[in-house]
């Protein structure tokens, strides 16, 4: 599976992990992963540890994840990224709307 | 028993004129040539130049005697066997064994018994014959040998020419391979990112001689090619066991470990198929291990293989040894093997301010003795080092930058149910780093490519409007229509027409994308400068492309409605400042 879930041991938070090629081919999966209409979902943690590659449409996709989780009051942590796919994000200016580890 | 009873060619030497009379009739009528001389000096003057296969020789003769001029003889034969038999009346038996004792080989008794005679003759022309065949395929064995060890040297260089843009000789790097290690089967490649960091390949191909050779030259050039155009380690491993699979015959597959190292990360990512465990020494003490969770490359097919790597948090300092199972199978000279307890005792025992690798290749040497110059075992450490140390390494890839392709112009259009099956940018990206100096740009390169045909194809070619992403489920729609309209697509075309030429200090990249459609209001958006336009909510999930294409390359400019854009992207040579990479 391109894209796997996690829950933390008190339920709070979702790490939703993208391996390979972060593009519109995993829109679907990607959705499905985070949209659990679950209140005890606090945080959200997106690890691209396995993430090649990302586009412009994940750029999108994150930020329907983003407003999903509450806009500006969402809590949601970009993890393990390679140094392409930082440099993408970075050039978004998406550190301004996502925390990045 | 045919081949016995041809003529042979004998010499006799007799100093009684009547008992070599006796010989020599009996001989011609066994139907052999026979030449005779009456005393050892003569006989040796006749051997000269008569290729006897046969002496006979009388022992007591005047002038020489038959003892001495056997070892003439002899001498003269030189590796050629050739049966010298005494001819004596002596009938106690030390007097017959000093005979033999002299290097004759046999001997015959007078008076003479022609059945004997026979026999002894017959049985040594079968000696003689199997010593010649014997002569003839040890030179066949040692000129054949000659040849192979001569193909292997011309093999090694043709092997270290493919292998030979590796950073294996980076400060941070030390390795021990053994002298002819191709031919064992063993491989160590590494090779700098472009993005920086750089792979290590260390590994063993089942198999010795050339088919593990052969093996290691396509993963010699997959890992180089792949490695430098900015792919990743899982990538790289992927093609590398796909190829495998393909070439080798069942049976033969690479125990390997890929190793990723990003020191700006300060990172390690390592995947272990089947070499025994590596050891991550942490610089303030501790030891991790990296342990083998996969199958050898060239096993599992592709969709069955596994090409995850485990993940280690590293410091500067750090340092990783990896070996092959020649460490493991080290023999001393009682066949015992160094195996894995030695191994750790080694490294527990180590001195804190010795090298790993130099505590471990002692204990090796030590254990196998000195006569260890025939190892099979490849050992490498890599040492984690602060990011601006190791830009140096990679800084110099571009040196070349002007050799490559410099001047060029390439158009490729993709049309129809093409559109829908193929994508173009795998060929394009590797177009352009054909280019030296473009390849540490090979991300930057691939996200354009990547972006303009996206536009192209959704906006132009399916027609496809942006303003369908304004909603969680106006994304899905987007995509379902895409994935619908992609499979009836006739008439279309993408075009893209990439030029480069040399500028003072590096070089240009000019990518143009035309498409079939009917071009898209790109003009709006271009909007979005900052992340999120908190005035509209419209098209705020889109048009995030058209930023990045715009800050990554030098300018972008739409035209023909939106169906035409053109990209300049400028590279310049890298200066000698650390850091570069950081824009």
């Amino acid at each position: 599976m391109p894209i796997q879930t996690h829950r933390s041991d008190d339920r709070h938070t979702l790490t939703i992990r993208i391996e390979g090629r972060f593009d519109f081919s995993t829109h679907q999966a990607f959705r499905n992963a985070y949209e659990q209409k679950d209140p005890e979902v606090k945080e959200f943690i997106v690890d691209l540890s396995r993430t090649t590659y990302l586009d412009s449409s994940a750029l999108g996709m994150l930020l329907l994840l983003r407003d999903y989780a509450g806009g500006d009051g969402a809590r949601i942590e970009l993890r393990n990224c390679n140094n392409d796919v930082r440099r993408i994000l970075t050039i978004s200016n998406f550190e301004q709307l996502f925390s990045i580890q | 028993m045919t081949g016995e009873n041809h003529a042979l060619r004998i010499l006799i030497a007799d100093d009684s004129d009547s008992d070599r009379l006796i010989l020599k009739t009996l001989m011609k009528r066994l139907g052999h040539q026979v030449r005779a001389a009456a005393n050892g000096s003569e006989a040796v003057a006749i051997f000269a130049d008569y290729q006897a296969d046969i002496v006979l020789l009388d022992v007591l003769m005047p002038i020489m005697d038959g003892i001495t001029a056997a070892r003439k003889i002899k001498d003269m034969a030189g590796e050629e066997w050739v049966p010298v038999i005494f001819l004596t009346s002596l009938t106690d038996s030390s007097a017959l064994a000093r005979c033999l004792d002299a290097g004759g080989d046999d001997f015959l008794t007078k008076p003479y018994n022609k059945v004997i005679i026979q026999a002894k003759l017959g049985a040594f022309n079968r000696m003689r014959q199997m010593h010649q065949t014997l002569s003839q395929q040890r030179d066949l064995i040692s000129e054949r040998n000659r040849q192979l060890l001569e193909e292997q040297q011309l093999a090694k260089r043709v092997f270290d020419n493919i292998a030979h843009t590796g950073c294996l000789d980076a400060d941070n790097i030390r390795s021990h391979v053994s002298p002819l290690s191709i031919f064992n089967g063993d491989i160590l490649f590494a090779c700098p990112r472009p993005a920086g960091g750089m792979h290590v390949l260390i590994g063993d191909f089942t198999g010795h001689g050339l088919p593990a050779a052969i093996g290691a030259l396509p993963i010699a050039e997959i890992f180089y090619g792949m490695t430098s155009m900015g792919f990743s380690g899982s990538d790289v491993l992927r093609e590398i066991n796909d190829k495998s699979g393909r070439i080798l015959p069942t049976g033969m597959f690479c125990c390997a470990a890929m190793i990723q190292a990003d020191f700006q990360l300060n990172q390690l990512r390592i995947w272990n198929g089947g070499l025994p465990d590596g050891v991550l020494f942490r610089k303030g003490g501790g030891r991790d291990l990296v342990i083998s969770r996969h199958l050898p490359l060239g096993v599992l097919n592709a969709s069955r293989f596994d090409a995850a790597m485990d993940v280690f948090h590293t410091s500067a300092g750090d340092t990783l040894l990896m070996m092959t199972d020649g460490v493991l199978e080290a023999e001393n000279e009682e066949a015992e093997r160094f195996g894995e307890d030695r191994l750790k005792h080694a490294l527990d025992v180590a001195p804190d301010a010795e090298a790993p690798i130099d505590t471990l290749l002692g204990a090796i040497r030590s254990f196998t003795g000195e006569q260890s110059g025939q190892d099979d075992l490849t050992l490498v450490s890599l040492e984690m080092v602060v990011a601006s140390q190791f830009h140096e390494a990679a800084e110099r890839l571009p040196q070349s930058a002007l050799k490559g392709p410099a001047q060029w112009y390439c158009v490729y259009e993709v049309r129809d149910d093409t559109l829908a099956q193929f994508s173009p940018l795998p060929l394009l990206l590797h177009i352009c780093m054909e280019v030296p100096g473009l390849r540490r740009k090979s991300a930057d390169i691939y996200t354009l490519l990547s972006e303009l045909y996206t536009n192209a194809l959704e906006h132009g070619v399916l027609d496809l409007s942006s303003d369908l992403k304004t909603s969680p489920d106006g994304f899905s729609y987007y995509y379902s229509e895409r994935e619908r309209r992609l499979e009836n697509v006739t008439g279309h075309f993408i075009r893209f027409a990439l030029t480069h030429s040399t500028t003072l200090n590096g070089g240009q990249l000019t990518i143009t994308c035309e498409d079939s459609g009917r071009g898209f209001d790109h003009g709006r958006q271009f909007a979005p400068e900052s992340p999120v336009d908190s005035d509209s909510s419209e098209a705020k999930y889109s048009g995030r492309g058209l930023l990045l294409m715009q800050k990554l390359g030098h300018s972008l400019c739409y035209s023909e409605y939106g169906s035409r854009a053109e990209i300049v992207y400028d590279w310049a040579l890298a200066t000698k400042q650390p850091g570069v990479g950081h824009e």
